[in-house]
């Protein structure tokens, strides 16, 4: 049996970039403040973990303006997508594999 | 780490994941108490129009006849309220989901319910400006099956937000204006089934299904 870890996506390994990665796939564009709600972080912690996923090319960050206040969006690439569902099918195989 | 706790904590990492999925794409707070409280409301105005329209109907037939006046005042009062039905039905609709949010800890205005609530509202507020421009040229018939149409149409768009059930209403509400169409002089009926007996019908069955045990 191929080790089924090896599958497994390092930048996933945390918590929050794996929580903004599953929020990402199934909205279009999500804000700031609604990713920071929804996983329950604080600012610097969540914004720290928006510029690693966005240099890793998995995320795209659109700054826009809503009035006079800044509205920054987030969606996710195409290689986010994919390295997303690659960590899930490498999670998969780990369960069957222990079974 | 053993295998055992590995495996484990790869479930769990896939059971978050689905979690936040559902969580971020689906506003899953609205209760069905919210729809057993609209029912009740539709009905009870189904029954106020209902004897507003006999009084007018009584004095027209007693002798009176046909009087601007009367058919200006009957359009006033019937609008009123429809006015006051809605509100109320949204009010409390509001509160018993309100609630239902605050129980489970989730917040009630989140970016799950500002989609669901943009997607509903689409359909609806389009069907109530074309509601309104039939009534500027005094088309009544088709008051009622408009107005089941287009909050069907509402539901089944909105139900890709919230908990799917609900697109089973929007298909019986589109189902029952149509038929309404057929049968334009029994609007208000139609009208009482669909907004009155199908919600309390699906409240209760939503309210058994997902909130009884809590």
């Amino acid at each position: 049996m191929k080790n089924p870890i090896n599958g497994l996506n390092k930048v996933f390994d945390n918590r929050i970039r794996l929580g903004v990665m599953s929020i990402l796939v199934v909205n279009e564009e999500v804000n700031f403040n609604d990713l920071k709600q929804m996983l329950e972080v604080t600012d610097g912690n969540l914004a720290t973990h928006l510029v690693n996923l966005e240099d890793n090319g998995y995320i795209k960050v659109h700054k826009g303006f809503v009035g006079k206040k800044t509205n920054t969006t987030y969606s996710v690439t195409k290689a986010g997508e994919k390295a997303f569902s690659d960590h899930i099918a490498a999670l998969e195989t780990m369960i069957k594999g222990v079974k | 780490m053993s295998e055992q706790t590995r495996q484990s904590d790869t479930l769990q990492e896939i059971s978050d994941i689905k979690r936040i999925m559902e969580r971020s794409s689906r506003f899953i707070s609205l209760s069905g108490l919210s729809g057993i409280a609209a029912g009740i409301c539709a009905l009870a105005g189904a029954y106020f129009a209902n004897n507003i329209i006999a009084d007018y109907y009584n004095k027209y037939n007693s002798g009176a006849g046909y009087s601007d006046k009367d058919f200006e005042s009957l359009k006033l009062k019937l609008l009123l309220l429809a006015v006051i039905v809605l509100v109320a039905a949204l009010l409390l609709a509001f509160v018993f989901t309100w609630r239902r949010a605050k129980q489970n800890q989730l917040p009630v205005w989140d970016l799950t319910a500002r989609k669901l609530m943009w997607n509903v509202l689409i359909p609806l507020i389009s069907g109530g400006l074309f509601i309104l421009a039939m009534l500027q040229y005094n088309e009544w018939r088709f008051v009622a099956p408009a107005c089941l149409i287009f909050y069907g149409l509402a539901l089944v768009n909105g139900s890709k937000y919230t908990l799917t059930d609900i697109r089973y209403l929007g298909y019986l509400e589109v189902i029952l204006g149509l038929i309404n169409t057929q049968y334009t002089g029994y609007g208000l009926y139609f009208w009482a089934a669909g907004f009155g007996v199908l919600h309390i019908v699906y409240g209760v069955i939503m309210w058994w299904k997902y909130e009884k045990s809590s």
